[in-house]
């Protein structure tokens, strides 16, 4: 059996979000955009999917447009509202523990000659809203700045510091990489103070290649895909239908319980620690106040992320060293919060999922141990 | 549980009403109690041209149900209001804690009081003054401005608890939903008729929508548009019975009978005769229209008498002296602009004239019309029209 602990880098797809997807493979395969019939339901699937996402970041269906992913969304969001609202005003304020989906493109615009402020978190291991907030001035286009930290849960004070700039600089754009946040934290859309929010399906049930950017009416983006005009021009190209319609059904099938889902995520979380407590040499790297308790970062001194990545998965438990995303390579992010070398070097992430048990937890600890007496010696 | 907020809904017009004040209390009250019921358990209490809207579970979405409010008519103000203990230590303590994110980035401040409970030991210029104080000692960087202050603290002591609020939302203002009685409103799926039906339900009127269709020439698309369009007006009008007229049959024999250039003018007075016949049966006493004059050829002044001639119960144009502009800036506040520039055929703009009269003249639109007897093609569609109800989505 596996043990799946591995979850914000994907989820295993649940049962009716494969089942809506293949539906829309063998029976609902009409094009949105066609005017007869079968177009009329395909689109049908396309709006089920955005009330369905718009009931549960509370916001209007309308806003939500489709794109193959977080990292699209992220990228239109960045690039397209430098487009729009960059002619003048040249200077972009971002934290430096962001997703590379976000830092990337905003790299780009630093070459393209944007002043770019990147705020790190103090050295209590936070990141001071103060901060993001005296950094925007007049000249500011876009401050982006993700919710939850993929790398150890850390929730970011999103809404504290947007609230300041949108009253302060209404025209600034506001953007939140809400990805590791939805259907994990409660989120509502306009209590975030957010223009633009970036979710993906496959971090919650969901299936790879789908994804949505939240869009507050009245903010306009230059679109990255041009073309047949779907999503109403903001992103070009036949929507994903099957994905789209697995996007909702996962998110439908989530919404009712979340409140219940965080509280038994935080049992879980709490468990793990108490466990880990137990054990010498292993440091925890994610603040459980300050923490999304769906991600827990631990370094188990002496050995190698790696290593205790590969003792755990011969057990067949599954977990990240650093984030997924950058395939091993060390974690710059983990420097940001001030970690030592020797933690970051033998940091691995855990990220646990509604369907994770008690007993994965138990069996997850007494992994930890087993490699710490194997390994070390 | 944290801190609890209640929702003070200040009411509008319907303040001033006299002894039958209570029944348009009371149908404010079902109209909220309908809109937000899906949010959690909410307690409704009515004092002093207040409803004090309470969640009753901590699982209840208070800042939904506030947006929601916003739309519902009859409602002039609406506040989110922190409950406290009737003790001034606690109502400043909680006061400086909970208005803390908007004092941090104000410059000015003042507090308000209303003590709407006498037995309360501090008049409330007292609590103004020491209130104030406290503020300014927690928040030193605040000046006091009494005319237009950036946070106005509002300190209210009622019956059982005091409530802290600071800025006030904009209610929809109007009269109650359904306080003025029914009418049916013709919905073409254009940017205009949304806006009139929104007006008129803003005067407490309930509104029904008619809407033709004549497949093959206007698509599905086209119905699925103005449905959305009733969704969306929905969230202002309270919920929306829809009749769809099958209308193919009559725009085919008006095309083949009547001469082109009157097209249009004759299809509007049938749209009328059926309009009255389904409001007769469903107990609406008026038709409401989004013409405005001299926009389009039939809605010239000589048009509208050809068209009101085959009205017997009044038809109401709330849009009658507006300028597009305006019209537009009501349709993107209550969102329906959008979905009404959607380009789909809709049964106006099938077999449109090339010219139409602009000048048409009562006579001889009548004598055009009898060229064909539509009694039978109207009763039928009558018949055959489907009713769906609208509601707010979410």
């Amino acid at each position: 059996m596996n043990i799946y602990l591995d979850n914000a880098s994907t989820t295993k797809p649940c049962e009716p979000a494969v089942s809506a997807a293949f539906y829309c493979m063998v029976e609902n395969y009409g094009n949105p955009s066609s005017l007869h019939k079968m177009g009329i339901e395909a689109e049908k699937v396309l709006n089920d999917t955005r009330r369905a996402i718009a009931s549960a970041i509370a916001c209007a269906p309308e806003n939500v447009y489709f794109t193959s992913g977080a990292t699209e969304s992220n990228n239109a969001a960045i690039l397209g509202a430098a487009e729009i609202y960059g002619k003048r005003k040249k200077k972009i304020i971002t934290t430096s523990i962001e997703h590379p989906s976000v830092a990337e493109p905003i790299k780009r615009l630093e070459e393209l000659g944007y002043e770019v402020v990147r705020i790190s978190p103090s050295p209590n291991g936070e990141i001071e809203y103060d901060d993001i907030i005296s950094a925007v001035d007049d000249n500011t286009c876009l401050v982006s700045c993700m919710l939850v930290n993929n790398e150890n849960g850390y929730i970011l004070p999103v809404k504290r510091a947007f609230m300041a700039i949108k009253r302060n600089f209404p025209e600034c754009i506001t953007h939140c990489d809400a990805v590791q946040g939805f259907m994990k934290i409660p989120i509502r859309a306009n209590e975030l103070y957010a223009d633009l929010i970036s979710i993906s399906a496959h971090k919650i049930h969901g299936i790879k290649g789908v994804g949505a950017l939240i869009m507050k009416k009245g903010i306009r983006i230059s679109p990255i895909l041009r073309g047949g005009g779907q999503e109403k021009g903001v992103r070009s190209g036949t929507e994903s239908v099957p994905l789209i319609a697995g996007f909702g059904a996962a998110v439908s099938a989530l919404s009712p319980t979340l409140q219940q889902a965080i509280k038994n995520a935080e049992e879980i979380n709490e468990y793990l620690r108490s466990k880990l407590s137990d054990i010498d040499g292993i440091s925890i790297n994610s603040k459980q106040e300050s923490c999304s308790p769906f991600i827990i970062n631990i370094s188990v001194e002496g050995i190698r992320s790696e290593i205790m990545l590969h003792h755990l998965e011969s057990k067949g438990i599954f977990v990240s060293s650093g984030s997924a995303c950058s395939k091993g390579a060390k974690s710059s992010i983990l420097k940001e919060f001030g970690l030592s070398d020797k933690l970051i070097d033998s940091a691995i992430r855990v990220s646990i999922s509604r369907e994770t048990t008690w007993g994965d937890i138990d069996a997850l600890v007494s992994g930890i141990r087993d490699g710490k007496e194997k390994l070390l010696k | 549980m944290g801190k609890k907020e209640i929702i003070l809904a200040k009411l509008g017009e319907i303040a001033l009403k006299g002894q039958n004040k209570h029944i348009f209390e009371q149908m404010l009250v079902s109209n909220i109690k309908r809109r937000i019921k899906s949010l959690g358990k909410f307690s409704y209490t009515r004092a002093q041209s207040t409803i004090y809207v309470e969640p009753l579970e901590p699982s209840c979405d208070v800042g939904e149900a506030l947006s929601r409010m916003q739309k519902i008519f009859g409602i002039a103000s609406l506040s989110l209001a922190l409950e406290v203990e009737k003790n001034f230590d606690d109502i400043s303590l909680k006061a400086a804690e909970y208005l803390k994110d908007e004092l941090d980035f104000a410059r000015t401040f003042k507090v308000s009081a209303k003590r709407a409970d006498k037995s309360f030991p501090m008049k409330s210029p007292e609590i103004c003054e020491r209130l104030g104080g406290y503020i300014l000692e927690k928040f030193p960087h605040l000046k006091v401005d009494v005319n237009h202050p950036d946070v106005n603290i509002m300190v209210e002591i009622r019956e059982k608890h005091a409530y802290i609020h600071s800025s006030k939302l904009d209610g929809a203002g109007g009269m109650p939903v359904g306080s003025s009685g029914e009418a049916l409103l013709l919905l073409s799926g254009g940017i205009d008729s949304p806006v009139a039906g929104y007006m008129m339900a803003k005067r407490g009127i309930h509104i029904s929508a008619i809407h033709y269709v004549s497949p093959p020439y206007t698509s599905e698309r086209a119905r699925m548009k103005v449905e959305r369009l009733c969704e969306k007006m929905s969230a202002y009008c309270g919920n929306i019975r829809f009749y769809c007229v099958p209308f193919t049959e009559i725009q085919e024999k008006i095309k083949q009978h009547c001469p082109e250039e009157l097209f249009t003018i004759i299809m509007r007075r049938l749209m009328m005769e059926i309009a009255q016949k389904i409001a007769a049966k469903n107990n609406l006493l008026a038709l409401i229209t989004g013409e405005s004059v001299g926009q389009v050829a039939s809605q010239t002044l000589m048009a509208i008498n050809c068209t009101d001639a085959v009205c017997k119960i009044p038809v109401f144009r709330p849009l009658i002296g507006m300028d597009k502009t305006e019209i537009i800036e009501i349709a993107r506040k209550i969102d329906t602009y959008d979905i009404s520039i959607e380009p789909y055929e809709d049964c106006c703009t099938v077999f449109t004239p090339r010219h139409p009269k602009t000048k048409p003249q009562l006579a001889e639109v009548e004598a055009a019309e009898t060229a064909f007897d539509f009694s039978e093609l109207i009763e039928t569609a009558v018949e055959n029209t489907t009713v769906t109800t609208f509601s707010p989505n979410p």
